[in-house]
């Protein structure tokens, strides 16, 4: 199926879901599908118990932030690639977007349909700050407990005290010489 | 050698200095003549320096090249550094082969403070000196003597057993230079100084804090 049939097919199966073709310019045109997070988790189940595509291994989960201009919040995007075992198909590629970067960064977690996004949805979590609603148990994976940032994000800066005097070639430490 | 020559050397190296090369020369001599002389001091350290016990503790890729030093092929044990211990309260030695991540630094630095004295410290690989290719990245410690004093840094990334082992006879050399009593005695030997170092925090930012100021002392660069 291409991904104008998957699209067409979550449509018609799931009443009110709203799929957006993103298509990949590139040679290796992996076209992508957009979907309302709204109807993330019904269209997650739909693709999987889907009789033809049957996409029943969710391989890679990853985060995008995709920051905006000055006047706009910009969104993050969760990326999720699915194979099918059962039909040798794949991957197909769904996003999900967020609403804004700050305060509305919910998405209806996937990890009810596919067991194996836990641990790359908490790491989601952990470096893009996503939030997934219904993950069984959503905590940072690879920092620790108590840090706040989201290093992933395109407007994280390293505490300044990493590079302490001395560290690098400073004007002051020329002076001193 | 007439007493007043020694007073003009005296001059340019400083009486120790005189007096060492005046007994070398004398235990050189009796050598010759099949008479063996040691020092206390001398012993003492020939004993510490040829029984160095690594800690068994790795943290990245340079843990498998520290791994296959002591394996048959480059044999550590030829040094006298065979047995790694598996708990730090009979280990040496700590040789940090790897990436320090900021996660891992608190325990690393743990591990060190549970050391007796006298305890060492190799720092092997780019990354354990400096952060090495991932010292722009959010989660690593940029030179894990940051917080504990190390004796010997090697480059490399990672170095190869080689360069272990002229680190490792680098610090046997400098066990063996050590003196017990004196102004340059060394750290174990002085009662004020510290056996243990703070252990940082996790931070909602970074490490807390983000460098122990007793310990690193950076080597500051001097443009022209």
């Amino acid at each position: 199926m291409t991904a104008e049939e998957i699209k067409a097919a979550l449509e018609t199966g799931i009443p009110g879901c709203a799929v957006e073709v993103i298509v990949n310019g590139s040679p290796a045109a992996q076209h992508s599908l957009w979907i309302d997070s709204a109807h993330g988790r019904e269209a997650a189940k739909f693709l999987r118990d889907h009789a033809e595509l049957a996409l029943d291994y969710c391989s890679n989960v990853t985060g995008v932030d995709w920051l905006g201009a000055a006047d706009k919040p910009g969104y993050l995007e969760a990326v999720y690639h699915l194979f099918s075992i059962e039909r040798r198909l794949g991957p197909v590629v769904v996003r999900m977007r967020t609403g804004n970067r700050a305060d509305d960064v919910h998405l209806p977690s996937l990890t009810p349909v596919w067991r194996s996004a836990e641990f790359q949805e908490r790491e989601v979590f952990d470096l893009y700050g996503i939030v997934f609603d219904g993950h069984p148990d959503l905590r940072r994976l690879l920092m620790w407990e108590g840090f706040v940032d989201h290093p992933m994000r395109k407007d994280y800066v390293p505490p300044p005290e990493d590079d302490a005097p001395g560290d690098q070639a400073a004007p002051d430490a020329a002076q001193a010489g | 050698m007439e007493l007043n020559e020694l007073n003009d050397d005296a001059h340019d190296t400083g009486i120790g200095g005189a007096m060492d090369e005046e007994l070398q020369g004398l235990k050189k001599e009796l050598s010759k003549h099949g008479i063996f002389t040691t020092t206390f001091e001398e012993l003492y350290n020939w004993g510490r320096k040829n029984s160095v016990w690594p800690l068994t503790f790795g943290l990245a890729c340079c843990a498998i090249e520290m791994i296959a030093t002591t394996m048959a092929r480059y044999d550590l044990a030829r040094f006298g550094a065979e047995v790694f211990r598996a708990s730090p309260r009979q280990a040496d030695l700590i040789i940090v082969s790897g990436t320090v991540t900021k996660k891992m630094a608190p325990q690393v630095v743990r591990l060190y403070n549970q050391m007796p004295e006298p305890k060492y410290v190799i720092a092997m690989g780019a990354c354990a000196i400096s952060g090495g290719p991932f010292r722009d990245g959010y989660n690593v410690l940029k030179g894990i003597d940051r917080y504990i004093p190390v004796d010997v840094h090697i480059p490399g990334c990672p170095p190869r057993p080689e360069a272990l082992m002229d680190a490792f006879m680098a610090l046997q050399k400098k066990i063996a230079a050590q003196s017990l009593t004196g102004e340059s005695r060394p750290r174990h030997l002085r009662a004020g100084e510290p056996s243990e170092f703070p252990v940082p925090a996790h931070g909602e930012h970074g490490l807390e804090p983000p460098l122990n100021p007793e310990v690193w002392n950076p080597l500051k660069v001097i443009q022209e």
